[in-house]
């Protein structure tokens, strides 16, 4: 990129700038622009720092100038005291007035404070930021509560409009990817199953494997963090857009209850939806260890499905589907907690968008573990 | 600035044709902008004022029709690679379209980075320098856009369309938005770095009194294309029911009147 022209012979008319500095004088030829500054500002610092003091600035062979090397010329005759200029055209006074005029210090980013400090810093915001944090998802979650118990005890009941329109949302625009899943893992499951019971062989447990694991754990977890992963994102996205525009305060002027007409249409969808999605989810799980056993195990459709009912206990059906909309509830609620916190700008969405998913996939599996404990100290194993 | 008639126009629009489906917007429209004027567009809503813009930027491609730019063809989509051209000129969106994940004087060291190997000390003194040109106080360079008002984010967005000293200069409504106070100090600050830095300006705005107050030369979009151009003087004696109502209507009169009575001290 960088090639000065030599500095005996100037050409006024070529897109180029030379440089010359004899006897305090210091002389530009050609353009004296941003893009050929750029190019000869090291060799500038250079010559000027082999001879300190007052100079004297030729500027009668510029062809052109901008603001970048009008600024150039201001800050040597500011860091210089005595220096002056000459032959400068109408133009390049112009602009030398312009940027002295412009000359005030300005931070570029904000102050940054020691490393050490920062970190420590960060770590003491991240704990009180968790803290604050599940303190007002407490607050979310006592909100909606009320909000519904409101809109019911008015006699205006609930959206259902909306909440038709997010159920197909979050739940029938999901069947495919989450169908897909359950029949991968169902296959996967009785693969890896398979491999370690024939070793005793007892592979015709792998039914006792599909179905008691899918109907009881995998296809309701799974199908989880799926959905907090689809439609927690979503939300906190969707909310956190109409944050930003203003659209939550407007509703709130009018009278609304953006609990009320945001929130709850999509907590009451997860709710129904997510049961159906989970039996859906350990349905196509069966299926595909079904699939499996018999393209592998040569176990007949027929005897699996009878074998099925066998060995899982209607129990695991149950316990299985008795979690599902406690997953949905708190999956919508997070993520509709997350879109109210955006505030500012487009990077907060994304943020709170990231902090949606990663709440919710961790409070459904931490429940989902508290699920297992009770459910077995209940004697439902 | 004086307009210089005689050179090759700086932007040359010809047989302009744009569709998005079966609505079409412009059709067949011409436009030339003389170099170092300034050159209002106005037209009612929807006559697509600002999908010429983009066609001139390459941010749309055209169904029909030539542009060039600076000497230079526009050819949709690929334009914007064409950085020869991109980095001569500057664009002020409408809603300023600051990064927001960057400071303000962040935002103005972007293309400065882009196209020029700058020390990082030239560069904060470029960018400061600028903060102070467009009229910012010190304390908004080290701000993101979000921490600023709307009349701030427009500064700082024109502060980032200079940053290269551009030849040309688009700017998209800069005064919506803005209060009148705030939108005469606008005002005056692009015809004072119109003039400064030698500046072509294309102007799209509803602002009568901009108009009055900087344009050089004002184009009228209407029935799809180019229907008129020259001075306000020139305009408002142009038998057009669009042009007459725009003009003479209560708020053209308004700002005709201002501008005769109390002069801005500029041009």
């Amino acid at each position: 990129m960088s090639h000065p022209a030599p500095p005996d012979a100037p050409v006024p008319d070529m897109p180029v700038l030379s440089i010359r500095l004899a006897d305090g004088v210091l002389a530009f030829d050609g353009r004296l622009t941003i893009a050929r500054v750029s190019e000869t500002e090291r060799q500038l610092e250079d010559m000027l720092a082999r001879s300190p003091g007052p100079l004297l600035i030729d500027l009668s062979g510029l062809t052109r100038i901008d603001t970048v090397g009008a600024w150039i010329v201001h800050r040597l005759l500011r860091d210089r005291p005595g220096s002056g200029i000459t032959g400068a055209s109408a133009d390049a006074e112009r602009l030398l007035a312009e940027v002295s005029a412009a000359d005030r210090p300005c931070e570029v980013r904000p102050v940054t404070e020691p490393f050490i400090l920062r970190e420590l810093r960060r770590l003491g915001e991240y704990v009180y930021a968790f803290r604050d944090s599940a303190v007002s998802a407490l607050d979310f979650i006592g909100l909606t509560i009320i909000s519904a118990w409101r809109a019911i005890a008015a006699g205006r009941g609930v959206r259902w409009n909306a909440v038709w329109v997010q159920m197909e949302q979050v739940g029938v625009n999901a069947l495919g990817i989450i169908g897909l899943m359950s029949f991968l893992i169902g296959i996967v499951l009785a693969q890896q199953g398979a491999v370690q019971l024939r070793q005793f062989g007892a592979e015709v447990f792998v039914i006792n494997l599909v179905g008691r694991a899918t109907f009881r754990e995998l296809g309701i977890l799974l199908t989880a963090i799926m959905v907090a992963g689809r439609s927690a994102s979503a939300f906190a996205a969707q909310i956190g857009s109409m944050k930003l525009a203003e659209e939550v305060d407007a509703m709130r002027t009018i009278g609304l209850d953006p609990i009320e007409v945001l929130v709850l249409p999509r907590t009451i969808a997860l709710i129904l939806m997510m049961p159906l999605l989970a039996f859906y989810a350990s349905v196509l799980g069966v299926v595909g260890g079904g699939l499996f056993s018999w393209a592998e195990l040569g176990i007949p459709p027929a005897t699996f499905a009878q074998r099925l009912r066998e060995v899982v206990p209607m129990s695991d059906f149950w316990i299985g589907l008795s979690k599902a909309p406690v997953f949905g509830a708190i999956i919508a609620i997070i993520g509709c907690h997350q879109g109210f916190q955006v505030t500012g700008n487009a990077e907060s969405v994304g943020q709170r968008t990231t902090q949606a998913v990663v709440e919710a996939i961790f409070i459904v599996i931490v429940l989902d573990a508290f699920f297992a404990v009770f459910y077995t100290a209940l004697g439902l194993s | 600035m004086a307009t210089h008639a005689d050179e090759p126009p700086v932007i040359r629009v010809r047989g302009l044709v744009n569709r998005f489906g079966d609505q079409t917007v412009h059709e067949g429209l011409d436009l030339d902008v003389r170099p170092g004027e300034i050159l209002g567009v106005v037209g009612g809503s929807g006559t697509g004022k600002s999908v010429l813009m983009r066609s001139i930027i390459g941010l749309q491609t055209p169904a029909e029709g030539d542009i060039t730019v600076l000497g230079q063809p526009v050819t949709g989509g690929e334009t914007t690679q064409n950085q020869e051209l991109t980095r001569q000129w500057g664009v002020l969106f409408q809603g300023g379209a600051l990064f927001s994940g960057l400071t303000v004087a962040e935002n103005i060291e972007v293309p400065l980075r882009e196209y020029f190997r700058l020390t990082g000390q030239l560069m904060d003194e470029i960018a400061a320098y600028k903060v102070a040109m467009v009229g910012l106080p010190p304390e908004a360079g080290p701000k993101y856009p979000s921490e600023l008002s709307g009349g701030m984010k427009k500064r700082a967005a024109l502060a980032r369309a200079l940053a290269l000293d551009p030849k040309l200069l688009f700017l998209d409504e800069p005064t919506a938005g803005l209060d009148p106070i705030a939108a005469d100090g606008f005002d005056t600050l692009i015809r004072t770095l119109a003039e400064t830095m030698g500046l072509t300006v294309f102007l799209i705005t509803h602002d009568l009194d901009t108009l009055h107050a900087i344009c050089d030369r004002v184009a009228v979009i209407a029935e799809k294309r180019i229907i008129a151009s020259g001075t306000v003087a020139e305009l408002s004696r142009f038998d057009h029911p669009w042009v007459q109502e725009y003009f003479s209507g209560p708020r053209g009169r308004a700002a005709a009147i201002a501008q005769h009575h109390a002069p801005l001290e500029v041009g």
